[in-house]
């Protein structure tokens, strides 16, 4: 931290240092006059708590990574081979293209799916409110709970959904839904792409509530159609914020853990594994801490990549 | 404005809309037609001649009597409630003190605290977990409430920080300057003038923040282990399945009464709930 600036009132703006003295106070009401000193003791709860808890753990993780620790055994320096090792293991290899899989649909789905959302909604209409409340039950209903509503529907023996398809004649024989990896995979993007679908909706609602109805009318004069209005009047205003939402939404998506825990374990056959399940399979449930350490640190490339494209994109927008 | 007939509206929007609410909804509907659905009832095959599979014609408690009785779901939304709320007043008052000092304060390193905060936002909680669970270990703070309670903030502390920042900026400077000018310190002006200010924007973070940790699920399975310690969605997954055996009524059950916390404070304070959710993205 920086020293405090000599002086009693921090000298800021022209303003303050045509105050009059300042009342006779006590020191450490003084003290915080300093622009630095206040902001040091407003930083430090936030930064201590941030530091123990993310900056300390992500160093441990590290060290953990390039050691052999198990439960109850301290173990040793062994470099990269915890990498290695995860690398040449067939059940991380199908982790590892899972995650990508699942994230580039889940996320793909959940733009076009909240996209048309939030131009539905931005209409007028009766009962709008009351509808777009309901729209976002399933993000805020947490996670694993409306998962498991899910994992009902998809049950091989009692699922409604293969009773509804098998009634109206659309299937003659069960869809195998959870019990084949392939069919299971869907199933989880399907169910991630119900449940972060809102989020997008929400947002480039509000983003579309930003741009004025009088550019459409415009459009519309100079003869445009609803889709040509769309592409060249809408989505160029909405660009900035929908990238903002697809990378929160790509963070989130390629780190997920509970809606895979919940709806297939990993399975079947340890096919539907995701990077961040399989990093607890082996951490908690074996007890190989630092292979599974070595696991979780693999999705630090891509994140990393989307924080930085991320930071960059906001930098240039404080710089315009 | 754009004109359109009757049946492009009912093509265009109607008809999806319909569509798209009812599959929104239609796994809560699910959720509670299982909860008071008779196990007899509830354990036929699919392909039985059954009359009724949407909806039950001898709704049922007894469901909701297992779950109170035989297990300690009350202690486990207790457990949450707690939770959530200590947790989130911590991040509301770090995410205040450190908001305020980004959005108004000159100092140097600045940029780079903010740029710091920020990156902590986007770091997930499965990137950690494990180190973290040693981290608890040597703190001592394994299998008791604090675990979660220190450890949520990680992730709400950003958020908070971010949100209120942006308001903050929105706040016009002269109103602290009129406070400091007839006398009052910069803490005091922050503390009597600007915080009374942004309750809107405190309330949005907050009810984001709960909802938040009401939902955290990974930090809660890896760091509890005694039954009457865990939160509801815990809870519900190890303590609601013995062995493979799914008790789908429990389940239900206790899925439906874990969400309704939490989607009646959604429900009180929608508004305030999606200006967090879409300012947590805008900054």
């Amino acid at each position: 931290m920086k020293p405090p600036i000599a002086g009693g009132a921090g000298g800021a703006t022209g303003l303050e240092v045509a105050l009059p003295h300042p009342p006779p106070a006590r020191r450490i009401t003084r003290a915080l006059e300093s622009e630095g000193l206040l902001a040091a003791m407003l930083l430090t709860p936030a930064v201590v708590l941030l530091g123990l808890f993310i900056a300390y753990p992500f160093v441990m993780g590290l060290w953990l990574s390039v050691t052999s620790v198990t439960v109850g055994n301290v173990g040793e320096f062994v470099g990269l081979r915890n990498f290695v090792k995860a690398w040449d293991d067939s059940i991380f290899q199908t982790a590892f293209q899972n995650t990508f899989y699942y994230t580039f649909w889940a996320t793909l789905f959940k733009l076009v799916v909240g996209m048309w959302v939030a131009l539905l909604l931005n209409r007028h209409f009766k009962f709008k409110r009351l509808v777009r409340a309901s729209m976002l039950l399933p993000f805020i209903i947490p996670t694993v709970l409306s998962t498991f509503a899910w994992r009902w529907m998809f049950d091989p023996t009692f699922s409604v959904l293969n009773w509804s398809l098998y009634t109206m004649g659309f299937i003659v024989t069960k869809l195998p839904f959870l019990s084949d990896g392939t069919y299971a995979m869907w199933c989880a993007i399907v169910v991630n792409t119900w449940r972060g679908m809102p989020f997008f909706a929400i947002t480039l609602l509000a983003g579309l509530q930003t741009i004025s109805p009088e550019l459409h009318e415009a459009a519309s004069l100079d003869g445009a159609n609803a889709w040509r209005r769309f592409w060249h009047v809408t989505w160029p205003l909405l660009k900035p914020v929908t990238l903002v939402v697809v990378v929160f939404s790509i963070i989130q998506t390629f780190s997920d853990f509970q809606l895979i825990y919940v709806l297939t374990g990993g399975g079947p056959a340890n096919s539907t594994h995701l990077l961040a399940t399989y990093a607890y399979q082996l951490g908690v449930g074996a007890g190989l801490l630092s292979e599974g350490a070595a696991i979780s640190l693999f999705m630090f490339p891509v994140l990393f990549a989307v924080v930085w494209i991320q930071l960059r994109y906001l930098r240039r927008m404080e710089g315009a | 404005m754009v004109v359109e007939r009757r049946w492009k509206r009912w093509v265009y929007f109607y008809l999806p809309m319909t569509f798209l609410v009812v599959i929104t909804l239609f796994p809560f509907y699910w959720m509670f037609i299982t909860a008071i659905r008779p196990d007899a009832e509830l354990y036929k095959s699919w392909r039985a001649a059954q009359n009724a599979p949407f909806w039950t014609l001898q709704p049922t408690l007894a469901h909701v009597q297992d779950l109170l009785e035989k297990t300690m779901f009350l202690r486990w939304l207790w457990n949450t409630f707690l939770i959530a709320i200590v947790s989130t007043m911590i991040s509301l008052v770090c995410g205040l003190f450190a908001g305020y000092a980004l959005a108004r304060l000159r100092f140097r390193g600045a940029g780079m605290i903010g740029t710091g905060i920020f990156v902590t936002y986007l770091v997930p909680q499965t990137l950690l977990f494990i180190p973290l669970a040693d981290v608890i270990r040597n703190f001592h703070l394994g299998n008791t409430p604090w675990a979660l309670i220190l450890t949520y903030p990680t992730f709400l502390i950003p958020f908070c920080t971010w949100l209120l920042m942006g308001y903050f900026k929105t706040i016009p400077k002269e109103l602290e300057e009129c406070a400091r000018i007839d006398g009052a310190t910069r803490f005091g002006a922050m503390v009597r003038i600007i915080f009374p200010i942004a309750v809107p924007g405190i309330l949005s973070a907050g009810i984001f923040a709960f909802t938040l940790s009401w939902n955290e699920f990974i930090y809660a399975l890896v760091f509890l282990s005694s039954p009457e310690r865990k939160t509801v969605p815990v809870g519900v997954v190890s303590e609601l399945i013995r062995g493979d055996i799914y008790f789908w009524g429990q389940l239900m059950a206790g899925a439906l009464l874990g969400s309704v916390p939490v989607a009646l404070v959604y429900s009180f304070f929608v508004e305030y709930y999606v200006t967090g959710l879409t300012g947590s993205v805008k900054g």
